[in-house]
């Protein structure tokens, strides 16, 4: 694989100037209709996909944002490409308001914001060879590089470490992660400042996945593009982002630099999710043992989510406040700066072992206890 | 073309008294592009109240696998060769009649998938309930009795009301132990779990892999647990089986196969695989190139066109003679044992963190 990047639009590089906010999201909100009755469809209610929703993505940093299904997080990267239409709120990328933009409004700042999709099977049009799907978004914007497009097409090509004499090829002869490169080659064709990434790396096998995180770094890192990787896998995103969030029932509910929320989290539901993560442990003899929290139940519907603290249903420290109340996302006392938690009843910021494991779910207590442990 | 040593072979790899026992299995498809040999010469075994894991990438035939221990394969396109014994009987020649008396009584299986696995016609409880009719001859109450007190077992609210509704009114983590509590509702003796908790969000995961074992430990099942991912492996399993194209490639203990692995593949598994105690300025290491197609499998040892480790061997051994995979712990590699431990020492383990 080529290692060494040639693009000649270099671009001045991110680093020497200080992170300004690229992108700025401000309470935002996405709500789906519901439809529902006879004759006439009436809307009756509505799934609150993303309820208020705060963040800020500097330019070349990479953001992870993090959640289990139906938390919203690929809704939040559909909104901030403007794929979708906020109910509420703000998207102010470069501090230009483009959250209610028309389509001519986007027009130009569609290629500088590029999304990169999970399925590499199906975000590929079948018919189009790769030389036509990566050049299309140039034609599209009117851009001409210096040498002609297919030149610039081969170049990108190598960039993500493909074969250039494969401009050709169709999609259906490349591989899986493959195609994935094709998705980033396509997503890096207009020189973006963010790309947008919903699990680039979560269909694709294990050994090819780290090729693929690999390529995504090399490029978030030398050409100082700044990424909103979203991604349900902790261990991923880990190794990917600077800066991390946690998403909950369309909110966030914990955000922080990287090494703040996998060590020393304070939301009993990050502290839930990262002691879920199966891991292995390969240290001879004991390991230092990691807290055990097993939650009951799923994730309740974002139809009606709950009150107050949406994750107060199936948290152990949950009292009549939480439900009356709904916590702030603020800096809690003993954290780091830019650390933020909602939650009324902190956690203690450490994920090892406690003194008793935490097991809300029923049926492994009723089982645990009759086997004696 | 090659000189073939066979994998395995007659020896039993953990003695006898292996409760589901597989030798030299050879599963060949025929397509429209030619034979595909999705399984090529495994042998393993699996004991009562122990928990064998498969890991392997898509296509190196870890379902496949399986499928053909139920005889849930189309007997058109399929052909089959070694031996299956479960328990002292013979399933490869097995007639379709006498599987039958097996699948959902001694053997059970979990699927990836519970909402196409489940029936969308018949409620949660009549898909338990019938099952235990057909292998006991129980009534229909008693059987609708045995469904409830399964669901509850499985961790269901309100087991009685909730067996009467359909699938699409359960939440993926509820199906997926509705699921379980239908494989378990005959007591089998064996498993069969395909990635049963790759659908499912990570704290539901825990939930479910916990009362796996919760469950095991209670009826004494076998299981064979089938995922592409290390980490659950090292949570669920007893003793591991690397799969690659067709073939394993290693087996052992967990604590051998993923503290002191021996095989290149294996290292390049752990190498490629982020995890949230490695260290975050050493980058992953992505095995290089792409799983080989089945159709035309490499020649001798079928991981040499992406090892790292070759040259190391010397000569041509890895392309003209595929390495055998000896009983017990083993790794089918021709490097040298005293080789082996000295790579994954120096330059394996500094690497992992």
């Amino acid at each position: 694989m080529k290692e060494d990047l040639v693009l000649p639009a270099a671009r001045e590089a991110a680093a020497d100037t200080p992170p300004e906010p690229l992108l700025e999201v401000s309470g935002l909100v996405k709500h789906f209709p519901v439809k529902g009755g006879f004759p006439i469809k009436r809307t009756v209610g509505a799934v609150q996909a993303v309820d208020g929703l705060d963040l800020t993505v500097h330019a070349g940093e990479s953001f992870g944002l993090v959640g289990e299904s139906g938390c919203g997080k690929s809704t939040t990267g559909r909104l901030i490409t403007r794929l979708l239409e906020p109910t509420g709120g703000t998207i102010t990328y470069r501090g230009r308001d483009i959250s209610h933009a028309t389509r001519k409004q986007l027009a130009p700042i569609r290629s500088e914001i590029q999304m990169i999709f999970q399925d590499p099977y199906s975000s590929l049009n079948p018919r189009q060879t790769v030389g036509k799907i990566i050049s299309g978004p140039m034609e599209i914007n009117g851009i001409d590089p210096e040498g002609g497009r297919e030149k610039r097409v081969r170049e990108l090509l190598e960039i993500v470490g493909l074969n250039p004499e494969h401009y050709n090829r169709f999609p259906h002869e490349f591989s899986g992660g493959q195609r994935q490169r094709i998705g980033v080659a396509r997503a890096l064709a207009l020189e973006p400042k963010l790309i947008v990434a919903d699990e680039p790396v979560s269909a694709l096998d294990v050994s090819i996945q780290a090729q693929v995180v690999n390529l995504l770094q090399k490029v978030q890192k030398e050409l100082g593009i700044a990424f909103l990787f979203i991604a349900h896998d902790l261990a991923v995103v880990r190794h990917f982002s600077q800066r991390v969030a946690v998403m909950y029932l369309g909110k966030i509910i914990e955000v922080g630099d990287r090494d703040s929320i996998y060590t020393r989290p304070r939301h009993p539901y990050t502290h839930a999710l990262l002691s879920a993560v199966p891991e292995v442990t390969l240290t001879e003899g004991e390991a230092p043992r990691r807290e055990r929290i097993r939650l009951a139940g799923d994730v309740p519907s974002p139809i009606s989510p709950p009150s107050g603290c949406r994750f107060r249903t199936r948290c152990w420290k949950a009292q009549d406040r939480c439900a009356t109340e709904e916590p702030p996302l603020v800096r809690l006392a003993g954290n780091r700066d830019g650390h933020l938690t909602a939650c009324h009843f902190p956690e203690e910021p450490t994920t090892g072992a406690r003194a008793e494991d935490i097991v809300l779910d029923p049926a492994l207590t009723a089982l645990e206890e009759e086997q004696g442990g | 073309m090659t000189t073939v040593t066979k994998a395995g072979g007659a020896p039993a790899p953990t003695g006898p008294g292996g409760f589901l026992s597989v030798r030299d299995l050879q599963v060949t498809f025929s397509t429209e592009d030619g034979p595909v040999r999705a399984v090529d010469g495994l042998s393993f075994d699996v004991d009562r109240g122990r928990t064998l894991g498969i890991v392997g990438e898509s296509g190196s035939g870890k379902s496949v696998t399986n499928l053909t221990v139920l005889g849930l394969h189309d007997p058109l396109f399929t052909t089959i060769d070694g031996e299956i014994v479960l328990d002292g009987k013979e399933l490869v020649t097995a007639t379709e009649k006498e599987l039958e008396q097996l699948r959902g009584n001694r053997v059970a299986m979990i699927f990836q998938d519970p909402l196409t696995a489940l029936s969308p016609f018949y409620t949660i409880g009549r898909q338990i309930a019938e099952p235990y009719m057909k292998h006991t001859g129980a009534s229909k109450k008693a059987a609708w009795e045995r469904a409830v007190e399964m669901l509850g077992k499985v961790g269901i609210p309100n087991p009685a009301e909730r067996a009467r509704d359909y699938p699409h009114q359960f939440s993926g983590g509820m199906r997926q132990r509705a699921m379980i509590a239908m494989a378990l509702v005959c007591d089998p003796d064996l498993l069969i779990a395909d990635e049963p908790t790759t659908a499912l969000d990570v704290t539901v995961q825990a939930q479910i892999l916990d009362l796996l074992k919760d469950l095991q430990r209670e009826f004494g099942t076998a299981i064979v647990f089938i995922t592409h991912d290390l980490g659950v492996i090292a949570d669920m399993a007893d003793d591991i089986m690397v799969m690659y194209a067709g073939r394993a490639v290693e087996r052992g203990t967990v604590d051998e196969v993923l503290r002191a692995p021996r095989h290149p593949y294996t290292w390049g598994l752990l190498n490629s695989m982020p995890r949230l105690d490695s260290d975050l300025a050493t980058p992953l290491e992505p095995i290089p190139g792409t799983p080989p197609s089945l159709l035309t499998p490499p020649s001798g040892c079928r991981f040499h066109p992406r090892c790292a480790f070759r040259d190391r061997v010397g000569g041509d051994r890895c392309v003209t003679e595929s390495p055998a995979l000896a009983p017990g712990r083993s790794s089918a590699c021709h490097l040298g044992a005293e080789q082996k431990r000295t790579i994954f020492a120096e330059e394996i383990r500094p690497r992992l963190g």
